[in-house]
């Protein structure tokens, strides 16, 4: 088990929002025609955070790394294998998730909401904007039609859209709008907790600028708490107050923002911020750290997951699980020798 | 410093697609060489005309599109130049050049492969088929032979287990390993002119350095002139001596890769620079943005394509004449007003 000082707790005052401890997730892998269970996909693989009220915490990571998992744990998409994620109530209670029945969740649907990556996948495209965006509300109980049209109006232009756009298909939308569309959705029953998986991702450069500060704007006027996922580090930088990097289903490091970026403490996360091309032709392109592919969640290497890529990996290495444990105030990482090692951060 | 005869010369390039809602000039007057061996950034957000560009090189545009207009100078290895442009695009000419003297690594690398046989069968027959290019005497190259070329091929690209990964089919393999395995293709008839088509946009950042070092290598290694088409700025920067970058359809702006990220003179270019979030720049701030959005195909602005949205609008002639690409400092062009006067005939 984990401390709870090892989470990379801000010492704040008050208790985190979220407090997420040892989750896992697992998925079988059958064969045969008796669907015979020969081996399981670790996609989380203990997995233990705190998100503060108010704050973006960024969660980065190569694909197939378990980012989309673990959000889809803690939206209760999907049941964790074990683990426990205590959410603190807008009423003040503390309550796990992890094992809640459907009934149980339906109080909290509310609080917590998602933003994805395709806000296509989750609009219907039969319905229009208006039914789309206002489909949570009436969920959650606003029968009243007009009463609903008043909110969703109102949604629309809080995420920069005139309210006419309700009137619309999905379809008929360019592919910012149809992220802002999201946005109004995922903002409608007025959650605290907002998961946001790869949300400009499929966005070019200066849509995803848009959407970027719009999501930041919004934080601070509604006092959102975020949990931002996403593979591009420059864009998870921007936006978060603190970041963990996931390497095969585990947290390998999580730190605030600058210190992550400037000192990173584990070999993974030094390695991935060098192999970022940076926009600027004056700076020499760095040799290439990392070779050979990402060991698969279903057959992850003994002790640390990292140790067949890592250029300091020992015996030790080979042989034990490290864990994540404090090495600056507020910084956790994963590694055995993350006192001694001396690694290039991005600037 | 004269620049040697460029390899290939594009002059004033467009495609259309006629739809029954109206016609998309998708390319429209697209001009750039690029030099012997040398590696050029194509650079623009998508839908600007970047893949139809590059099919349209190749003779590859599909219906319902067809080139309108423009020359491709493209200069052989013996000296002699031919306008791939004016080519039947089933004729012979185009099949000798098509794959063997330029290779393309299409966006999508799951289509360019066939389901039913092993990646490695079919690089095998590409081999065969372009034979010439390994067996200078032009005899037959046997399949054996092949196959062995194939296996080495697949290591130089950095695929480990060669003699196994020639045998799985695509769906077999990661997106990375698909990926280089398309490029081992591309590579299979030692191009001289390669175009590579966003190779790395579904791939891992870590992956990509690994393809990205390895596309270098090839163009030092073997003198290859490589077309290199991305939307990521800092892989162009990395990439690239000379970039063009492009929008709805035309080139906004070209020059050396230092000149485009230190110096850019189209505002376009400069708007997207600035719109970019980095791993040095102020966090947690509103980015600059390019205001409003990209219109539709069928509305496309009078004028200067980028003049609705301009931040810097030279006058109101940008909004009623289509600012040709002209140079503007030694090796660099912009289309742009705020530089020069020359308007296109209309
Ligand atoms: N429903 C599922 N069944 C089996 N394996 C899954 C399932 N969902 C995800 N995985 C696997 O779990 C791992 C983590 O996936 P995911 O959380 O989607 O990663 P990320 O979002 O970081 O790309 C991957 O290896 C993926 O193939
Ligand atoms: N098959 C097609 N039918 C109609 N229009 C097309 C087709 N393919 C491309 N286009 C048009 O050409 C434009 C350029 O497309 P493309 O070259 O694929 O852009 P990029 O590669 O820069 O993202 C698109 O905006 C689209 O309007
Ligand atoms: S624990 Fe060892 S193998 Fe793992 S990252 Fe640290 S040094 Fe590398
Ligand atoms: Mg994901
Ligand atoms: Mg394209």
């Amino acid at each position: 088990m984990t401390t709870g000082a090892a989470m990379g707790e801000a010492r704040a005052a008050s208790p985190a929002l979220l407090r997420v401890r040892n989750l896992r997730k697992f998925f079988p892998i059958s064969k045969g025609i008796f669907r015979r269970t020969v081996g399981h996909v670790r996609a989380v693989d203990d997995v233990s955070f705190d998100i503060q009220e108010g704050e973006a915490l960024g969660l980065v990571g190569e694909s197939g790394c378990g980012k989309t998992t673990t959000s889809r744990c803690i939206l209760r998409a999907m049941t964790p294998t074990a683990g426990e994620m205590l959410y603190r109530t807008r009423d003040g209670r503390d309550v796990d998730l992890a094992p809640l029945s459907r009934r149980d969740l339906r109080p909290l649907r509310a609080e917590i909401q998602m933003i994805f990556q395709d806000p296509f996948g989750s609009l219907n495209p039969r319905m229009t904007l208006f039914d789309n965006v206002g489909e949570p509300l009436l969920v959650n109980g606003m029968r009243n039609r007009s009463e609903r049209m008043d909110r969703v109006a109102e949604l629309l232009r809080l995420v920069g859209l005139r309210a006419e756009f309700m009137h619309r298909f999905p379809h008929a939308v360019s592919g910012g709008q149809r992220q802002r569309i999201g946005i109004a959705r995922a903002l409608s029953t007025n959650p605290r907790l907002v998961v946001a998986d790869e949300p400009v991702s499929a966005l070019d450069v200066s849509v995803q600028a848009q959407v970027l500060n719009l999501l930041l704007e919004l934080q601070q006027r509604l006092g959102l708490t975020f949990l931002f996922v996403a593979h591009d580090l420059s864009v998870v930088r921007h936006i978060s107050d603190r970041v963990a990097v996931m390497y095969v289903g585990q947290i390998v490091e999580l730190a605030p923002t600058s210190s992550l970026f400037a000192r990173p403490r584990h070999p993974y996360t030094s390695a991935l911020l060098k192999a970022v091309p940076v926009a600027d032709p004056r700076v020499p392109t760095g040799d290439v750290l990392l070779k050979g592919e990402v060991p698969s969640p279903a057959n992850p290497p003994s002790g640390c997951y990292f140790h067949p890529r890592c250029p300091f990996a020992d015996e030790r290495c080979r042989r034990e699980t490290p864990p994540l444990r404090d090495i600056a105030p507020g910084h956790v990482v994963r590694c055995h020798h993350a006192e001694r090692l001396e690694l290039a951060g991005a600037a | 410093m004269t620049p040697a005869a460029p390899i290939l010369s594009v002059r004033d390039l467009r495609v259309v697609f006629d739809l029954d809602e109206g016609q998309v000039r998708a390319v429209d007057g697209v001009s750039f060489d690029v030099q012997p061996g040398q590696i050029v950034g194509i650079v623009g957000e998508s839908g600007c005309g970047k893949s139809v560009t590059m099919k349209a090189l190749l003779q590859l545009v599909d219906e319902p599109g067809r080139l309108a207009g423009g020359s491709i100078a493209y200069r052989r290895a013996n000296g002699t130049i031919l306008d791939i442009a004016s080519l039947d695009p089933r004729g012979r000419e185009i099949r000798q050049i098509r794959g063997a003297e330029i290779a393309l690594i299409p966006q999508e690398p799951m289509a360019s492969f066939s389901p039913v046989h092993t990646v490695g069968d079919q690089i095998v027959e590409a081999l065969q088929l372009h034979a010439r290019q390994w067996r200078p005497d032009g005899g037959r190259l046997s399949r054996a032979d092949a196959r062995s070329i194939v296996v080495d091929l697949f290591r130089d690209v950095g695929i480990s287990m060669p003699e196994q990964r020639v045998d799985a089919y695509s769906w077999q393999l990661s997106g990375g390993l698909r990926q280089r395995a398309m490029i081992a293709m591309a590579l299979s008839c030692k191009p001289r002119l390669l175009i590579a088509d966003e190779p790395t946009t579904a791939i891992d950042v870590t992956t990509q350095a690994q393809v990205l070092a390895l596309l270098r290598e090839l163009q030092r290694k073997y003198g290859t002139a490589i077309i290199f088409i991305t939307h990521d700025l800092g892989v162009i920067a990395q990439m690239a001596s000379e970039v063009v970058v492009m929008y709805l359809g035309r080139v906004m702006e070209q020059g050396p890769v230092d000149s485009i990220f230190h110096a850019a003179r189209h505002p376009y270019t400069r708007a997207l620079l600035r719109s970019m979030p980095s791993l040095r720049g102020t966090t947690r701030v509103a980015l600059p943005t390019i205001a409003g959005s990209l219109p539709h195909p069928f509305n496309r602005p009078a004028g200067c394509p980028f003049n609705p949205r301009c931040e810097e609008r030279a006058g109101p002639r940008c909004a009623t004449h289509v600012p040709e690409l002209r140079e503007v400092v030694a090796g660099q062009a912009a289309s742009c007003f705020l530089h020069h006067d020359a308007a296109e005939a209309s």
